[in-house]
This record gives structure tokens, sequence and C-alpha cells, in this order.
């Protein structure tokens, strides 16, 4: 069951009350902070180019105030923009009238907030089955569908309790129970994790990735922790005042920082668990006893196998067993220490 | 000496507006007042019924509804026990049927309250301008002392019920409409836009989130509106509603302080019950926010 693509292009957001006049200043290169000085309005999204692939995870990651928030909303249109495309299945969610876009919100997404957002009034059952209630499902199928949601997510039990009786961690599992049960290809999740400890943190990711695993949807998920994004991320693209300033896989962005911004980020993350064997791996020829790792394999989990098997040559294989190239216990572990230049 | 007196319009001028204003609405409730009674019609039939329900059943059976009424409500077995008492020390004391007149009375003007002032209260949270334009009416009837609008009302409908029932809605719907506004536009902006983002229409959204979210704040006003209408019917009995106020006027009229202090517990008591019974009742149904995860 695989899920489109959503392609953005050319996206641009001003905050105020006359955005539409400010585009071209922006285009011609107006920044930021001169905009807010001299006319006074605030730039969202600056020129946003992103194609986030159907049935991927696409993180979006930023400091605080540098859009993530306000470009994670034009993907539904809880935010109009001020000149651009969003284009889901062909058609640009920017020109639906109301009657498309009520349509296309109940249908084709779901949303997961970082405050969560229940229905204080309701049960975890009532909060669940919100979004098949809106779109006028028939209450014991919607129950149904929503039940197994609950059990999914972990929450089996909890269905009649209100989420003023539930921790954090607990609430946040209602929000995703809440999103997935409404079946919809499109999973827009903004800092669904940020209000978590870091356990429970953990936690919540391994959910998603194991749902995900299963579901293939498109998945839109927003952070400023650099960690998760690279957990959770087929696609990463990083954000900086309103603009996307790097986009690409996990390990591009931690191999080739495109600037001193990203350098910063990137510094103090577990390579091992980044880099892929494939990334360090020469044609050297490998000694006959070497160790066999699939492509692929990242750097952490191959020094692992090396060590166990006291080992200090492995080749690295493809799926039908060709050699590709191989590698050292020694280039795997300063590789995982150092900043490899290439 | 010109800089003493306000240089204020000539007698002749001011009686001259007097008389054309007035005689304008003379004008106006010829025309007008048989169809606005007529409209009222229901009103008073209702009032007249419940009335005579309160007052021709078995007293017995009326005390034991209203006791089992409020313990419904508010699930408190010393605000019914309380109720219970203060029922059965107003019969003794000879002012059953009088209060029987009066929580007739302040039952139908709530009840129209409520159904003209939420609607009223929903329009003005979902727009900023008719807010800026209904405020000040409130405030005016507010402040303006009630025996002004008296007379236009007893002009047009006379004296008796229906115009009794009028003032005191005009008197008590204020905060009606005020808490509805504000309840709605406190509701959490983060369930709103949940709520948009899973595509609810207006309707969906007003009934599912904001009503409910709305609610103690809005049952914070009707428990105004109830405690307001009281106080109203000493002066409503001024154009003729019968009941609990009536026996104040008169002991105000001839200086009877016996008469006056029971009939004013009398009104304190209905007032207490129908408030703790009320706000019990209103806390119930926020049960969900009690319970906080420790
Ligand atoms: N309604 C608005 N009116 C004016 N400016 C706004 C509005 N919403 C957001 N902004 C501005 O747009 C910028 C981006 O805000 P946004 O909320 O998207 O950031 P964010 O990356 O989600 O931050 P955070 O991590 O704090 O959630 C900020 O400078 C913010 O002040
Ligand atoms: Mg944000």
């Amino acid at each position: 069951m695989a899920s489109d693509g959503i392609e953005i292009r050319n996206l641009y957001k001003i905050f105020g009350p006359k955005g539409e006049d400010y585009v071209d200043l922006v285009k011609g290169g107006m920044s930021k902070a001169a905009l807010n000085e001299q006319h006074g309005h605030v730039l969202g999204l600056n020129d946003i180019n992103i194609f986030m692939p159907g049935g991927k995870i696409t993180v979006v990651m930023g400091l605080s105030g540098s859009g993530k928030s306000t470009l994670i909303r034009h993907i539904n249109r809880l935010i109009d923009p001020t000149a651009g495309e969003v284009i889901y299945q062909g058609n640009d969610v920017c020109k639906m009238s109301d009657a498309e876009l009520q349509d296309f919100r109940r249908h084709k997404t779901a949303m997961v907030f970082q405050k969560f957002a229940l229905l204080p009034h309701r049960t975890v059952l009532k909060n669940t089955v919100y979004g098949l209630e809106v779109q006028g499902v028939d209450k014991d199928e919607a129950e149904q569908r929503a039940r197994k949601w609950i059990t999914r997510v972990g929450l089996e039990g909890f269905e009649d309790h209100y989420p003023n009786q539930l921790s954090g961690g607990m609430q946040q599992r209602v929000g995703l129970a809440r999103a997935l049960t409404n079946d919809a290809d499109i999973l827009l999740m903004d800092e669904a994790f940020s209000a978590l400890d870091p356990l429970i943190r953990m936690d919540m990711q391994t959910v998603l990735l194991d749902i995900q695993e299963e579901l293939e949807k498109t998945i839109v998920f927003i952070t400023h922790d650099l960690d998760e994004a690279l957990r959770l991320g087929d696609h990463i693209a990083i954000l900086r005042d309103g603009a996307v300033i790097q986009q690409g896989s996990g390990q591009d962005i931690v191999l080739n920082p495109a600037d001193a911004y990203i350098t910063d980020f990137v510094k103090d993350v577990n390579r091992g668990r980044v880099i892929e064997v494939d990334t360090i791996m020469t044609k050297k020829e490998p000694p006959k006893d070497a160790l066999i790792i699939s492509s692929g394999a990242m750097l952490e989990d191959a020094a692992k196998k090396l060590s166990e098997a006291g080992a200090v040559n492995a080749k690295i294989v493809d799926g039908t067993g060709k050699l590709l190239g191989s590698i050292t216990i020694q280039d795997t572990i300063s590789a995982m220490v150092t900043p490899a230049t290439h | 000496m010109e800089w003493i007196e306000f240089p204020s319009l000539s007698r002749e001028t001011l009686r001259d507006i007097r008389v054309t204003l007035d005689d304008g609405f003379k004008e106006f409730t010829r025309a007008y007042g048989e169809t606005l009674e007529a409209m009222l019609e229901p009103l008073k039939i209702f009032l007249i019924w419940l009335e005579d329900l309160l007052i021709s059943s078995p007293w017995i059976i009326i005390l034991a509804v209203i006791v089992a009424a409020v313990y419904a409500g508010s699930r408190n077995w010393k605000i019914a026990l309380g109720t219970f008492l203060a029922l059965v020390a107003i019969g003794i004391f000879g002012m059953w049927e009088d209060t029987m007149r009066t929580i007739a009375m302040v039952t139908v003007c709530t009840i129209t309250a409520i159904v003209l002032g939420i609607p009223i209260g929903i329009a003005m949270s979902r727009s900023d301008r008719l807010q800026a334009i209904i405020t000040p009416i409130l405030d005016l009837m507010q402040t303006m002392p009630s025996f002004v609008y008296l007379i236009p009302v007893v002009m047009i409908f006379g004296l008796g019920k229906v115009p009794g029932v009028i003032a005191v809605v005009i008197y008590a719907i204020p905060p009606m409409i005020r808490l509805t506004n504000l309840g709605i536009r406190l509701v959490d902006k983060d369930v709103l836009e949940a709520a948009d983002a899973f595509g609810s229409s207006n309707w969906q959204k007003l009934k599912d989130v904001q009503l409910p979210l709305a609610l103690p704040t809005i049952m914070a006003g009707i428990n105004q509106c109830i405690m307001m209408s009281l106080a109203m019917v000493v002066v409503a009995s001024m154009i003729g509603v019968r009941g609990l106020g009536q026996p104040v006027l008169q002991a105000i009229n001839n200086q009877y302080f016996t008469l006056g202090v029971m009939n004013g517990l009398a009104i304190v008591a209905i007032a207490i019950i129908f408030d703790r019974a009320s706000q019990a009742y209103g806390k119930r149904l926020q049960k969900h926010s009690e319970v906080i995860h420790g």
C-alpha cells in the first residue's frame, strides 16, 4: 500500500497584512531580518523546494523559529501560502476549494501535534474515533477500527480513561492512534515527540518505525533533534530562517555538511549509526578468511561484528553476494571517531 | 452671569422633543403592540401552565419532585436535604403558593434567556465586529436602571406576566451572552487546530469541540442568570408579577417588617437551592477535568 509523494515548489510565506507585496523583494534576496526591520513583515518560508517521497519519512529539521511548523501546516493548508505550490497526486493543495480541502484533510491527511491537542472532554476511545466521526463513518465500525490502533500503540485497557489521567507519553500515543485510525496516506507530525522524556521518546520512535515498516505512509516529521532526524529520516531537510539550507539522506548531511551551521549541528552525532560501510570501503582485495558484511550496514554494526569474531578484515557484498569492496577494523573505527574527509 | 448656568435648550424645545418622542412611541405601540403581544403568547401560555401545575398539584408530590431533581442534578445528599428543609419551612410559614409562582417565573425567564442568549453568544464569538456592537448594548442593559425600561415594556404590554418576563430577561440575559462568548473564545487554539486538521466542518467544530469545552463557562452564565432573575422578582412585582415579590412590595409600602423579612428569606432560600444545585451539576459535567494524573 504505497503512498504518493508530496512536492513542494517555490513556496513562500510572508506573515503580515500585505505579504504578497513583498514576495518580489524576498525573491530579490532581502533577508528575514531586513524584511522585518524595513517593512514589519515576518518571513516565514523562503523559496522552499522539497520532494517528499511517497511511503518514506521526510524529516524537516531546524532550530526554534526556523519555520518548521509553518512549513508542515502548508501541507494540509492550515496556513495559506503567500506564493508557491504543494502538489499531491497532481493537485495543488493551495488551489483547492473549501470543499475539496475539507475532503483532502478528512481522507488524505492526519496530524500529530507537539502539545498532543487531544479533546479533554473525551475518553481515549472517543478521541481516537474523532477523525472517522468527522468523516461520518458508522459508530460501531469507527470504534472497532479505533480499538485496533489503541492496542497497536500499547494503550489497551485505557480506552475509557480521560487524557488528563494519562502521562505525556501515553497522551501522545493517543495522538498517534487518533492519526493512524484515520487511515490517511499522509501523516504529518509536528515535533510529535519533543515534549517527551528521552526514554519514552526512543520508545515512540520505535513504535513509529515499526508501524511505518508495515504501512509505508508518506510521513512528514518535524524535529529540532538531529539524533531523532537521523534515526527516522529517509530524507532530511534542514531549515534556517525559513529557507532550506541542505537536504539529503542522513549520511549525506553528516558527511558533507553544507556550511558551518550544519557542521556545528552534526559534530556530536554518533557517526557509527549514520555512515554506511559502503562509504569507507576500499577496492583492496580482502584476505580469504575475511568476514562477510552486507552492503548498507552501519559502521557501528560492522565494528561490532568484526570485534565479536576477532577479525580484522571484512568483505562487503550486495544482495546477490557480489563482492563490492573491503574494510578493516582500523578504518571502521577511525571513521566512527574522526570526521571522514573525502 | 452667563457662565454660571449651563446653556441648556429652552423649556419649550425640550418639551417638544419629549412630546414628539412619546407620541412616536405611542404610535408604534398602537401599530405593533398587538402583534408583539401575539408573538409572545406561547410564552404566556407556558408560564401559566407551569404555574398552575406547581400550585394545583399536591404539595407533597411537588416537594418530592423538586428534591429528587436537585439530587439527580447535584448527586449530593446535603444539598438535597437542605432543599427539603428550606421548602418545608417555606410551606409552614404559608409562602408555598407564592414560592411556586416565583419558581415558575424564574424557570421560564431562565429558559428564555438560555434559548436567546446562547445563540447570540455563539454569533458574538465568531465575529469581532459583532462583539464590538453587542458589548456596549449589554453594558447598557446591565447599567440602565430597570425602572427605565419597564416604562416602554408596560406601554406595549400593559401590566402582567409577559412584561414581567421581558423585564427580567433583559436584566438577566447579559451574563448568559457574555459568558457564552467568552467560553467559546477561550477554547484552546491547539485543540481547534487539531479539529481543523481532521477536516471538521464549522458545525462539527462547534458541537464537538467549542461548546463542550466552553460548557463550564456557559454553566456559570446560566447560574448568574438564575441569580439575577431572582433578584428581579421584587421589581417585577411592581408591574403585576405575582409571587414572593408582591408581599415584599406590600411590606415596603406598609412597613411590615416581619412580612418583608420572611418573604425575603424565602427568595434567598430558593436562590441558594438553585445556585448550589446548578453549580454541583456543572461540576459533575466536568468530571473529566478533576482527576489529574499524579
Ligand atoms: N501567525 C504568525 N504571524 C507572524 N509571524 C509568525 C506567525 N507564525 C509564525 N510566525 C513567525 O514565523 C517564523 C517561523 O515560525 P514557526 O512556528 O514555523 O517556527 P518553528 O520552526 O516551528 O519553531 P519552534 O521550534 O519554536 O516550533 C517565526 O519567526 C515566527 O515568529
Ligand atoms: Mg514549531
